[in-house]
């Protein structure tokens, strides 16, 4: 069963705020899901390899050529803050208060 | 009070000079105006996805060998996850288990892993003026530098001093630079370092808690540093307190180390393989192409050219580590008729000193033959120092043969046997009588004000030992 | 005339269109009307009235698709130039992205609409979109699938002629089977997934959601191919080509009977369909061959992890700095986060970013992440046994017919849909879902599994089957309209 420390401990590593009753219900539906996904830690899985990718392809590489960006409009076009030509955001660091 | 050993290993980002980004095709950028250089997979859009560029991991390889690493066979990206305005993708694409370099050696230091990874962006605080994070409300997001190709180079904690750690970081800088693949400029973030400090009393047999120093953007702060940071460890434990892992804000200006710690949780970057790029294989062919293509590294070169032309290892280093001028050296060695190498060498800082340590000599007026020239005209006597260093004047001025300009400044030497010098210092005994008697009585100093005289009267030309020994004899010493 | 128009199949009206014999723009026209009197909320997005705006020029360097231009539904995901690509979530607000999605660029086919779809692809019945839910056109109290339901859904009630979806789990094929339609999910690596807002990306591929295995067939060949700018993209060995089997002879069937029985909810009816399927097919000329997957009741499980564990951190860019919704931007970064991501994802998102952060989290890496990347190794070492005594593999795609909207809440519950499409996934290779007949007036999915870049075989193999079923979609699509 996960706990609600956990659950809160997940929540902050992912940056979803979840307010008091989503994080009790995560809490219950979570434990009901890795309680089934559990039954694979009883296999035996010894010396098998992990799969991170189904093909065991070779990355291609990319000449080091350079292609048009994107023109700076389209992309804060689409910027919930825009200034000096930038992203606006909350400096890091910096408090509300 | 015990002795303390200070325990140093350094963690180095170097940019790569490649034309275009680590994983998109836009190009790198210096000093351009903000998100003009961004795509759909440097900034992070939805949908977007890698594409590594060949060309970084070449010199990948190639900074890999140069500091003796292995170079993996078959390597891999993973994901690196954190939450920071400048991190597009909220995870880096870095290294984590594999890296494409381990196990090498530079000097003294050994390296314990090279990897590739992207850069972030740059987060610029509309704070403004101080530059200090804590005082700005909002910050802007340039992606411009998102995505540029980093090679992180972490080394063993084989460093035990300040001044260890800024001579190895100059070798380290030095060799990346012979190797072409970065322009290595700390003032201008191509080259970061990082360093994890820790001290322990001289004996102990594990090391003491260790703290990171970020923000050391110059070879002087990184010494200064690392220095202040041994001195703060030493004072708490002489205190009685104990040292905090932590990450450390050396502030350039007022000298202190500040703690970077955040109200947030510890980082937990939930490393796990890159999805989006198949497996990194380098073939046994291309790791041998680029061995072969890399140049003389520094250290190599230093010990050769102490072998080959009898420098003083100083000597040697110095011109090692500054390929301009060590090419410069062995082209006016080569161009020399027997002139002495080390006099060439010993006279390459006058040159540095008139046409300043940035400059590739090659690019002046001087040509390696003209310098060699004048080295050889000093050397037999033919000319003074002192009529040497006019002659360097002129041609670092105008150029020109150093034979043509001595004849044409009559700055030859006065030849002790033809009786003019003589004179001059009899002239010079007969102005100064104070002085005369001084030197008649044993005191050397109050040759100056003589020798003074007869270097004006023969505007440099006089030789300044054979000035001293005519004033010796004429005061029958 | 508009009827018989939309009665025509992708493939016969592209037919007609290259004969003279049809107007494109009628064709659009005739659709685009449709589509904007969408009584099954399968859309998010129609196209204007007026000529339709080409989905984009072809990529430079790319041959112009043969294809006629027949209009074409796009899942919400794909990334379309100009167009609302929100991937049916509302952290992406308004969001019409600078560029478009490699395939659709690739078809080059005037674009219809965008589809509704399970918000960021995460669902098994189009309930967990940002923009309600989709209804199946054979019973709309009842869902379409997941998470291509709006696409499954526009096809099947005839409101576009045919659609692109993806699948990470079975979210083209399921869609498929309980919507009366085919749909294929082809090897991982051969359609380009540059432009496709990701899910999980060692598992997202696109595919065709048709009428018919024709239409499939002529929609896949044209969007294959290696792309440079996707590296798990690669070249396709094979010309697809239009399928022309009627029977299945020298076809082994291979039935994973250890698989079929691991699941507890697999309706007797849906059993039964599958069953006559596979007579039917022994009918044709097919050796049914018993086979194990001993791994592949597992499946679930590590794709429970594995495709997690990818979101959480595909997702992590949806942060309010760059684009889509931004909440508490006045206040400070960690509000700022917390709230946009708290607030901007659904109820099943949170849920999976949560899964997923929490099996990479420090501690419990090894015990759940790695250990489903080596359950992922074993089940694609059955298949490969498997396939060294089969050609291809059958199973029923879902165990149940489309249920009810609402009907089902439990989360595990919802995801037993995938039990049998979610194997495939994991290992990689290609599957298609056809129309095997109907239970209790519902459509019922047949799913054929077969080697990696396979589908040629596997296209060949479903256009037999589907032509001795002789399904019949027409009711749908009638009922699209009602």
């Amino acid at each position: 069963m996960l706990s609600r420390h956990e659950v809160d401990h997940v929540a902050a590593l992912a940056r979803l705020a979840l307010t008091d009753a989503e994080a009790e219900r995560m809490a219950v539906e979570l434990s009901s899901i890795l309680e089934h996904i559990d039954r694979i830690r009883a296999l035996d899985l010894d010396g098998v390899a992990p799969t991170a990718h189904v093909s065991d392809a070779t990355a291609p590489l990319r000449p080091d050529v350079p292609v048009p960006s994107l023109p700076r409009e389209a992309l804060l076009a689409a910027a919930p803050e825009v200034a000096d030509g930038g992203f606006g955001v909350p400096s890091p660091g910096a408090s509300a208060q | 009070m015990p002795d303390y050993v200070p325990t140093i290993g350094l963690e180095i980002h170097v940019q790569l000079a490649t034309a275009t980004k680590m994983f998109c095709g836009c190009a790198l950028s210096f000093g351009d105006p903000a998100n003009v250089h961004c795509c759909p997979t440097c900034l992070g859009l939805p949908g977007a996805l890698p594409v590594t560029n060949a060309q970084a991991i070449e010199y990948a390889i190639a900074i890999g060998l140069a500091l003796g690493c292995e170079i993996a066979p078959v390597s891999q990206f993973h994901r690196k996850n954190y939450f920071y305005p400048d991190n597009p993708k909220a995870y880096q694409i870095s290294q984590y288990d594999v890296p494409i370099a381990a196990h090498g050696r530079l000097g003294d230091v050994r390296i314990h892993r090279a990897h590739v990874e992207e850069d972030a962006a740059k987060l610029i605080h509309a704070g403004a003026g101080s530059g200090r994070i804590h005082d700005a409300r909002r910050s802007i997001v340039d992606f411009n530098r998102a995505g540029t190709p980093l090679v992180e180079i972490v080394t063993e904690p084989d460093v035990h001093s300040p001044e260890q750690a800024r001579e190895w970081l100059t070798l380290l800088r030095e060799t990346i630079r012979a190797l072409g693949v970065s322009d290595v400029d700390m003032s201008q973030g191509s080259l970061r370092c990082d360093a994890n400090v820790s001290v322990a009393p001289t004996g102990a047999t594990a090391l003491g808690t260790k703290t990171e120093l970020k923000n050391m953007n110059s070879f002087a702060f990184l010494e200064r540093g690392v220095r202040a940071e041994i001195a703060r460890q030493i004072a708490r434990l002489e205190a009685g307190e104990t040292i905090t892992q932590e990450t450390l804000h050396y502030d350039v200006a007022t000298g202190e180390l500040r703690s970077l710690r955040s109200k947030e949780e510890a980082h937990d970057y939930r490393y796990f393989p890159e999805p989006d790029l198949p497996l990194l294989r380098v073939s046994a062919d291309q790791v041998a192409a680029v061995r072969a293509a890399l140049p003389e590294l520094p250290a190599d070169k230093a010990l050769r050219l102490s072998a080959t032309y009898g420098l003083a290892p100083e000597r040697a280093h110095e011109l090692a580590f500054n390929g301009p001028l060590g090419t410069f050296f062995e082209a006016a060695v080569a161009a020399a008729d027997g002139v002495d190498p080390v006099a060439i060498a010993n006279w390459l800082p006058a040159l540095i000193e008139r046409v300043g340590s940035d400059i590739d000599p090659a690019a002046t007026p001087v040509t390696p033959a003209a310098f060699a020239a004048l080295v050889g005209l000093v050397g037999t006597k033919t000319i003074s120092r002192d009529a040497g260093r006019t002659v360097l004047d002129r041609l670092v001025s105008d150029g020109g043969e150093p034979a043509a300009i001595v004849a044409a400044e009559g700055l030859g030497a006065i030849a002790a046997a033809d009786g003019e010098l003589d004179a001059v210092v009899a002239a010079a005994i007969a102005a100064d009588p104070d002085a005369a008697a001084k030197v008649a009585a044993g005191n050397a100093k109050a040759m100056g004000p003589l020798v003074g005289y007869v270097m004006r009267e023969t505007r440099g030309r006089a030789d300044g030992a054979e000035v001293g020994r005519l004033i010796r004899a004429q005061l029958g010493l | 005339m508009s009827d018989t128009i939309l009665e025509l199949s992708a493939a016969a009206a592209a037919a007609a269109i290259a004969a003279g014999d049809l107007d494109p723009a009628e064709l659009f026209a005739c659709y685009r009307e449709r589509a904007a009197a969408d009584p099954l909320n399968a859309f998010l997005w129609v196209a204007p009235p007026g000529p339709p705006a080409g989905l984009t020029e072809p990529t430079a360097g790319e041959a112009a698709t043969p294809l006629a231009p027949v209009p074409l539904a796009v899942k919400d995901l794909f990334c379309t130039q100009g167009v609302p690509s929100q991937s049916a979530s509302k952290i992406l607000e308004g969001y019409r992205p600078p560029y478009s999605a490699t395939v659709v660029a690739r078809l080059g086919l005037p674009l219809l609409g965008k589809t509704n779809q399970d918000e960021f692809a995460m669902g098994s019945s189009n309930e967990n979109s940002a923009f309600g839910p989709v209804a199946n056109p054979w019973d709309r109290g009842r869902v379409p699938g997941g998470s291509s339901g709006g696409s499954a859904a526009a096809v099947a009630g005839g409101l576009a002629p045919w659609a692109l979806g993806t699948d990470t789990g079975g979210s083209i094929r399921q869609p498929a089977a309980f919507c009366g339609i085919v749909g294929l999910k082809p090897t991982y690596g051969a359609v380009s997934r540059y432009g496709m807002i990701a899910f999980a990306s060692s598992l997202d591929q696109a595919g065709p959601l048709t009428r018919d295995v024709t239409d499939a067939a002529l929609l896949f060949s044209q969007m294959v191919g290696a792309d440079p700018r996707d590296a798990t993209c690669v070249a396709f060995p094979d010309r697809i080509g239009r399928p022309t089997a009627t029977d299945l002879a020298g076809v082994r069937l291979g039935i994973p009977s250890d698989l079929l029985e691991a699941v507890d909810g697999l309706d007797p009816a849906v059993k039964a369909n599958f069953d006559a399927t596979v007579a039917l097919a022994g009918s044709l000329g097919a050796e049914i061959v018993e086979v194990s997957l001993p791994h592949a009741e597992h499946a679930l499980s590590a794709y429970y992890i594995i495709a997690p564990a990818e979101a959480s951190a595909n997702l992590a860019r949806f942060d309010g700095v760059r684009y889509g919704l931004r909440l508490g931007g006045e206040q400070d970064l960690l509000s700022m986060y917390t709230r946009t991501r708290g607030e901007g994802f659904g109820p099943e998102v949170k849920r999976r970013i949560m899964l997923g952060t929490y099996a990479l989290a420090s501690g419990y890496y090894d015990a759940y992440y790695g250990t489903a990347q080596k359950v992922r190794t074993r089940i694609s070492e059955d298949f490969t046994a498997a396939f060294g005594q089969v050609d291809l593999i059958v199973t029923p795609t879902a165990p149940t017919v489309a249920f009810g909207l609402g009907a089902v809440a439990d989360p595990l519950a919802m995801y037993l849909n995938d039990f049998y499409t979610v194997p495939m996934s994991l290992a990689g290779i290609p599957a298609i879902s056809i129309p095997s007949g109907l239970c209790d007036g519902l459509p019922v999915g047949f799913q054929l599994a077969g080697p990696a870049f396979s589908e040629a075989r596997l296209l060949e193999a479903a256009h037999a089957l589907e032509q001795a079923i002789g399904f019949d979609g027409a009711p749908a699509r009638a009922g699209g309209t009602a």
